[in-house]
């Protein structure tokens, strides 16, 4: 297996690699958003109790779910580059970062936006809406040790510990709902084998899920690519590709 | 299609002002997300770029500067 796996250790590879799967996953991004979300918003039936609120569930729990899917491959990634040293990993986790902090902001904000209708507030500090704010403020922090050091490779080395201390946090959002008391309802599509969801309901949701994380697929590609190009920045591959993407841009701009 | 109208498409069921902010919210931010990423991109890109292209300016100069110091006689120095 590490024989196959070698290759993409380079971030050349992964480079251009990436670049040639960016296109297949904006495509299908477009595709898989475009049938979800105007299933889920025109097609599927009000909720017999929430009636028409119910539909922001479609951008709230992919959302949600992501924002700690997110997160999980950035703690793996963060691990791997502290145990193995694999650079390409502390780029990965670094692309991953920002692109979970705004998913963890949609969930919020979304969640807000349905609470106030069904609940009667904005607002309320449960554990499920608490952990998920945790969830962003980690985020921001492993962000912002991203950025705190000239040396990537002493940044990454931070901000992957404290990835690390933070997974804690993930099972206790995912369990807050069954621990505490609170006012979130709890899981409702997660049960795969028998969802509490009928099936008109349920396969909006299937194409929306499968949007959003074909998105994040593309946008951490994008990221990632920064990344690999900043930590090689005096490799002269680099270097070469600079140069003649930015001549093609000067020319371009000159027409 | 669940409703009859496009009014009471955009009404939600009463619930339109939720509906609408959770959506608008969303397509925001993730919008500004993914131009974000693809200016920081080409941001870095030019910045290596400029620092590559002044690096081949600073050798050419050094190379020049080599080249005159060996032309000049060197009973001079």
């Amino acid at each position: 297996m590490w024989k196959w796996l070698h290759p993409y250790a380079n971030p050349e590879v992964s480079y251009h690699l990436t670049g040639r799967i960016i296109p297949w996953f904006s495509a299908l991004t477009i595709l898989f958003l475009s049938i979800g979300l105007i299933w889920a918003l025109a097609f599927a039936p009000a909720d017999y109790q929430q009636g028409d609120s119910f539909r922001i569930f479609y951008i709230h729990v992919p959302a949600a779910s992501l924002s700690m899917g997110i997160y999980l491959g950035m703690a793996i990634a963060a691990f791997t580059s502290l145990v193995w040293q694999f650079k390409l990993a502390d780029a990965s986790a670094a692309a991953m970062a920002p692109v979970g902090a705004i998913f963890t902001a949609i969930a919020l904000i979304t969640g807000s936006a349905w609470g106030k209708p069904m609940w009667g507030t904005w607002w309320i500090w449960d554990a499920r809406l608490t952990s998920e704010l945790i969830l962003l403020f980690l985020y921001l922090g492993v962000i912002a040790l991203h950025n705190a050091f000239e040396d990537k490779a002493l940044a990454g080395k931070a901000a992957g510990i404290l990835t690390l201390v933070g997974v804690i946090n993930l099972p206790i959002i995912k369990y807050s709902v069954e621990w505490w008391n609170t006012l979130h309802q709890g899981s409702t599509v997660s049960n795969l084998g028998k969802p509490s969801m009928s099936v008109e309901m349920l396969w909006p949701f299937v194409f929306c899920f499968l949007g959003f994380a074909l998105l994040v697929g593309t946008i951490v590609c994008i990221r990632f690519r920064s990344e690999i190009l900043i930590r090689n920045s005096i490799r002269p591959w680099v270097k070469a590709l600079a140069l003649e993407k930015s001549l093609s841009n000067n020319a371009l701009e000159n027409k | 299609m669940q409703f009859d109208s496009f009014s009471a498409f955009l009404d939600m069921g009463g619930y339109g002002f939720y509906v609408w902010l959770s959506f608008g919210i969303s397509t925001a931010l993730i919008l500004a997300l993914i131009f974000n990423s693809i200016y920081a991109h080409k941001q870095v890109i030019k910045n290596i770029a400029i620092r590559q292209q002044r690096e081949n300016k600073l050798r050419e100069l050094r190379s020049q500067r080599n080249k005159t110091q060996t032309n000049t006689p060197k009973e001079v120095i």
